[in-house]
């Protein structure tokens, strides 16, 4: 390739590419600079270096170390708990039945209701301990006015993100269903072969990429929720279900510590890039099967 | 001929059975179809209630509806409304201005090392914002960007950028190689192979990866809540403004649901496949 088609073919990537390490990545260093700086809103008098007491502070802190946990806890609760119950969903819709066309259209509608709704309905119509529909649908199982949010808050923030994200699964999954090959089913059924040992034998193995793919996007979106920990329990009661996110955002807006949230932040984007590395190569590898062609 | 009655009647029980498992699996579709459904239900029909009427025991599925949260609602909402239509659509222009000429730059015509750049802007995706949130406002405040439109504007579109770019390459190779070579045989330059042969092939794409960076733009409040307070409030944050610290709030909390979810809701609804397809970041056709 010639210098000048090089460039030729460089050309249109480039706004994007500047655009976005502007706008992602001087953030970034700012927050490294910030991490080193005591820096308070509320405190007059310019940020002045402090050395490593920031991230001295963040590993000593079991505030920080409590939302990590319960931000794993409710990433990985929630994304399990979406792709298994997606995955049964979708194995229900890829059947013919009377309205199916509807029923797919109802499953998928919490995934497009706004997430600071969904929080503020689950919180009120839903979940309230006065007049809640749960507790009335509950009643008969001798259930009497339970304050979900008060008693069961972690469980209730994580039940609002399987219900916002189980759709989603769902289509993803359903498309794989969708794309198996019907002869190899068929044949299966010639030999034989159970209903259970077909699934487990064939339509799982096809479905692998399937479900690495939701499981992947969904923690991406999922290890970030802040709508419904914000809306319906304030990260507590206490800080029964502050996460990072709902952390940091309390370390800005109301400790006003911007080198201990910096700090706090830099160790959380390490953690991610660790993470992040085997995402990678999981997005290298699912999306395998869509680029042979390149 | 005896054979034959045997065999006509020997289906039939197997065949009933057979229907009554399929009718079984139907019904059993239907309930969690409603079981999910029935908190949106709940909060639309909340919505049509009078405020007396919204927090009873036993919860009342008879009243009189009535319009008076909604009007209540529309008359609230404007600054917010406006705020969101302008951030929202933006910063998917942008995406899409941004977006296109890069994904091209990423597959048809790919430049060396177009794997590593493809990973560079989903990498971005993976780093938390909420991680750079207090220096960003330190940053907005410096910039003079605080509580301001542009400030959403620009952040929305490196939020939905790496999507985009993903999705819209994945629609760009799908254009069929003998029409790219025809336009190449009649001499047509990269300019024109783009807006005469892929723009009018990939304009489906195009609409579909605009409505999901719109979606994510018009549900975003994270951002929102911590950079701006009254001259760029997004609708999420008109959401958080219609619960207030005393007196019955439920029918108006629940008419403000309603308004601020169904533009994306109905959207979803009428766009079930390319949603499918932008989620996935192209990955599923």
């Amino acid at each position: 390739m010639s210098r000048r088609e090089g460039w030729r073919r460089r050309l249109p990537l480039l706004p994007a590419l500047i655009y976005i390490v502007i706008v992602t990545q001087i953030p970034f260093v700012v927050t490294l600079w910030y991490s080193f700086q005591n820096y308070f809103f509320d405190v007059p008098g310019a940020a002045h270096f402090t050395g490593l007491s920031n991230y001295k502070a963040v590993f000593t802190s079991t505030a920080f170390r409590g939302s990590l946990v319960r931000s794993v806890v409710m990433t990985v609760t929630a994304v399990i708990v979406a792709m298994i119950l997606g995955v049964a969903i979708a194995v229900l819709l890829d059947r013919k039945f009377f309205g199916r066309g509807v029923v797919r259209t109802m499953v998928i509608t919490p995934f497009l209701v706004m997430p600071a709704a969904a929080a503020l309905v689950w919180a009120g119509p839903m979940l309230d301990p006065n007049f809640g529909l749960l507790n009335w649908l509950l009643e008969p199982f001798g259930v009497h006015h339970v304050a979900w949010l008060s008693t069961h808050a972690l469980g209730s923030v994580i039940v609002v993100m399987i219900w916002q994200w189980t759709p989603f699964m769902t289509l993803i999954v359903l498309a794989g269903l969708q794309g198996q090959p019907q002869d190899t089913l068929e044949a299966a059924k010639v030999d034989g072969a159970g209903a259970m040992a077909t699934f487990r034998e064939l339509t799982l193995p096809h479905l692998r990429p399937y479900i690495e793919l939701g499981i992947l996007l969904g923690s991406i979106y999922l290890v970030n929720v802040f709508d419904a920990v914000r809306l319906m329990t304030n990260g507590g009661p206490g800080t029964s279900t502050t996460n990072l996110p709902f952390y940091l955002y309390q370390q800005v807006n109301f400790a006003f510590d911007v080198g201990g949230a910096a700090a706090a932040g830099v160790v959380t984007v390490i953690l991610t890039i660790i993470v992040a590395t085997f995402a990678l190569r999981m997005f290298a590898r699912v999306f395998q099967f869509e680029e042979a062609g390149v | 001929m005896t054979a034959l009655p045997v065999r006509t009647r020997e289906p039939g029980p197997q065949r009933i059975r057979e229907m009554a498992t399929n009718v079984g699996w139907g019904l059993l579709a239907w309930v969690v179809g409603i079981a999910f459904f029935l908190p949106v239900l709940w909060m639309v029909i909340t919505a049509f209630k009078p405020e007396s009427a919204a927090e009873t025991w036993p919860p009342r599925f008879t009243f009189s509806p009535t319009l008076a949260e909604f009007r209540l609602v529309f008359s609230g909402m404007g600054p917010f409304l406006t705020h969101s239509v302008i951030a929202t659509t933006a910063s998917t222009i942008l995406v899409l201005l941004l977006g296109v000429p890069a994904a091209y730059a990423l597959s048809v015509h790919p430049v060396k090392h177009w794997r590593d750049g493809l990973f560079f802007f989903i990498s971005t995706k993976m780093l938390p914002i909420v991680a750079v949130i207090g220096p960003l406002y330190v940053i907005a405040l410096k910039a003079h960007l605080l509580d301001s439109i542009w400030l959403l504007i620009i952040l929305y579109t490196a939020m939905n950028l790496p999507l985009a770019i993903w999705m819209i390459r994945s629609f760009m190779l799908e254009v069929p190689r003998e029409l790219l070579e025809a336009a190449r045989l009649d001499g047509a330059g990269r300019i024109r192979e783009m807006t005469g042969v892929i723009l009018p092939v990939i304009s489906p794409g195009l609409v579909s990866t605009a409505l999901i960076c719109m979606i994510f733009a018009w549900n975003e409040l994270f951002l929102a809540l911590n950079l701006t307070t009254v001259n760029a409030a997004t609708m999420p944050m008109y959401l958080i403004s219609s619960v207030p610290q005393e007196g019955l709030y439920i029918a108006h909390l629940a008419a403000a649901a309603t308004i601020a979810s169904i533009p994306v809701i109905l959207v979803g609804w009428l766009a079930q496949r390319s949603l499918v397809r932008g989620l996935s970041m192209g990955a599923i056709k």
